[in-house]
């Protein structure tokens, strides 16, 4: 079994009475590209930072490779890269400079350094611009030399905070081009948060979709996708109670795809209608069933009740 | 800390405000250049490399007044925008990101900050000193030398105060127009509004004088709520540690003045001086210190969005 990267429960950030994350599940296992996905405001960026300790969780565990990013920030950094939602460079040193200083403050030694140095900036297509004040960069240059930035430690983790923003679509089709490479030939687990659904969806393997603090609906793509062609059935259950034995055996019900709890709210996505099975279920398991609804959560009818008018 | 610590220094000394410094190191030597050696040498406390610094002659105004109006101008300079430019800039999270404490953040800088000031100023003593010996001809004394060492280090503890008061503005305000005011501001109000407050508040505690116990009531309640001036500490601690002689009326420890009239006259040694001055010292560094905590503690909590 893989080694679990990320992990959150219940995970809650709170300024004054606005619950920017509320509640939030996530999981980040070994060699997977997980698409945090939701539009503006939703809280993506605000979850990001509780996972490197640059906020405070108001309540919730957080564990970032197995470390708790408040209390051991170190080991969590030393493995892993973050690109910040707008990345921030020196102006008045030159891409190589601002990239040294990067690798002096991991400790890395000068000769290791500059060889690593040279090779990312070859990648990510800066080698001609390595010498030019930062300053004089591009958006795109600077997002690239963001991406250098964040490998330069050799991370087993990238968490990348909504990177896209502000890049054309060749740069955005460079960037998913990049993230895949990454991800297959190194083995780099990739934590990618965008308002973008439609271009982002195509190297994730899972996607979790955010609105208003919470994960709405999470799966692999394919599971999605499939969804989407299929017709699939929703089934809504509002149980009051219930443990992770109840999910397990609502998972294990037959053509059960999908079966995720927000607060009070039991989604199950299946291929055929369990409604008779799944309710039973919840009250076997000694749980109150407050309320069903049958509802058809396609990731088309996602796309346009969250993302309607947000895609830029 | 280390490379916080190399990359700070290098912005220290590779960018504009530098000419500043240097600027400061050369009225230094200007002053020693001009200064009127003959009065100096005939007046004073008889002690030259000491009255170098507070003389008048020939010169505008005192080396010694000049540094403790620019001296908290270069302190300020050196950390009004030291967290905040970071931010602004985006690098904030992205050094956090990197696998170094928070706390070496802000020790790097400061302590670049303090490195810097310290060549300051030690340059600027050692090229005053250095002219100054060149007219004059006679090298400083054992004691003269102890005592400049003091007068550097409490100029030191002095202008780090306005670095730690400028970085404390560089957390607590996100703009750097803002702390780059705000620090002046409070450097204005402490240096000279002070003499008013003191004033006012020995007035309110010695409504009516009467006679000469009354009187030096009143200004001693005027001395020690003046006190709250780091500006009045250094002012102090350095024209006791200049002047052997008239530098001990100081009176720290509220010895009544009285006791002290029957002592005056003779010279103390340096270790008497800096002993006088010692409180002070030890009060100006407590003042940092408080403001270095009031930084940690806001500055390891705060979020860093980008
Ligand atoms: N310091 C703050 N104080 C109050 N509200 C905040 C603060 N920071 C973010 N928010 C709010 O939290 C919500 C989530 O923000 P964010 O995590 O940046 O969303 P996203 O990255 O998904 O666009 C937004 O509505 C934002 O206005
Ligand atoms: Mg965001």
């Amino acid at each position: 079994m893989s080694e679990l990267l990320v992990e959150a429960a219940g995970l809650v950030k709170a300024y004054g009475d606005f619950l920017a994350v509320d509640g939030l599940d996530l999981r980040l296992s070994e060699g997977e590209v997980y698409g945090f996905l939701g539009p503006n405001g939703s809280g993506k960026s605000t979850t990001i930072l509780m996972m490197l300790g640059l906020t405070e969780p108001t309540a919730g565990v957080v564990s970032v490779v197995g470390h708790d990013p408040m209390r051991e920030p170190l080991e969590v950094k030393r493995q892993v890269g973050y690109l910040p939602e707008s990345v921030g460079f020196y102006g008045d040193m030159t891409g190589r400079q601002n990239l040294l200083y990067t690798a002096d403050l991991n400790n890395m030694r000068l000769g290791d350094a500059k060889e690593r140095i040279d090779e990312l900036l070859g990648m990510v297509d800066l080698t001609e611009a390595m010498n030019q004040q930062v300053g004089q960069y591009s958006r795109g240059m600077r997002q690239r030399l963001g991406l250098a930035d964040v490998l330069l430690k050799r991370p087993r983790v990238i968490i990348l905070d909504d990177p896209t923003l502000g890049l054309d679509p060749t740069g955005i089709q460079w960037l998913l081009g990049i993230i895949e490479e990454l991800s297959t030939r190194q083995g780099i687990s990739v934590f990618l948060s965008s308002h973008q659904l439609h271009e982002v969806q195509q190297v994730c393997h899972r996607v979790g979709i955010m609105s208003h603090g919470k994960i709405v609906l999470e799966g692999t793509v394919a599971e999605l996708t499939e969804q989407t062609a299929s017709g699939g059935f929703g089934l809504v259950l509002e149980v009051l109670g219930g443990d992770d034995g109840l999910m397990a055996t609502l998972q294990a019900l037959p053509s059960v795809k999908t079966c995720n709890r927000v607060g009070n709210e039991i989604v199950v996505q299946s291929g055929a209608d369990v409604r008779a099975q799944a309710t039973a279920a919840v009250i076997a398991s000694g749980a109150s069933l407050l309320g069903a609804s049958s509802e058809n959560r396609t990731l088309e009818e996602i796309y346009l009740r969250y993302f309607a008018g947000q895609e830029s | 800390m280390r490379a916080i610590f190399w990359k700070e220094l290098s912005d220290h000394f590779g960018k504009k405000r530098f000419n500043l410094m240097l600027g400061l190191v050369l009225v230094g030597v200007a002053w020693a250049a001009f200064i009127d050696k003959d009065a100096v040498v005939s007046g004073g406390t008889g002690s030259f490399y000491l009255d170098l610094f507070t003389t008048t002659d020939g010169v505008p105004l005192s080396l010694l007044s000049f540094l403790s109006f620019f001296g908290p101008i270069i302190g300020i300079t050196l950390g009004f925008d030291s967290i905040n430019s970071e931010r602004t800039q985006g690098t904030l999270s992205r050094i956090l990101a990197q696998p170094v404490y928070r706390d070496a953040v802000y020790n790097g800088k400061f302590l670049a900050g303090l490195f810097t000031l310290t060549i300051v100023v030690f340059s600027l003593g050692i090229a005053a000193v250095g002219v100054a010996m060149a007219r004059y001809g006679l090298p400083p004394s054992g004691d003269e030398t102890l005592r400049l060492i003091g007068f550097g280090s409490v100029t030191i503890a002095y202008l780090a105060f306005w670095l730690a008061l400028s970085m404390a503005a560089s957390i607590f305000l996100r703009n750097a127009v803002a702390s780059a005011l705000v620090s002046i501001g409070v450097w204005i109000s402490i240096s000279f509004f002070i003499v008013f407050a003191a004033t006012a508040v020995a007035d309110r505690m010695v409504p009516d004088v009467q006679d000469l116990a009354d009187q030096a009531r009143h200004t001693n309640v005027q001395l020690w709520v003046g006190r709250v001036s780091p500006e009045r500490l250094f002012s102090e601690a350095t024209g006791t540690l200049l002047d052997p002689i008239g530098g001990r009326i100081l009176n720290p420890l509220g010895v009544a003045p009285e006791r002290l009239q029957g002592l005056l006259m003779s010279p103390v040694s340096a270790g008497q001086s800096l002993q006088l001055v010692w409180p002070h010292i030890v009060v100006l560094l407590a003042m940092i210190a408080s403001l270095i905590g009031v930084s940690y503690v806001r500055f390891m909590r705060e979020e860093v969005r980008s």
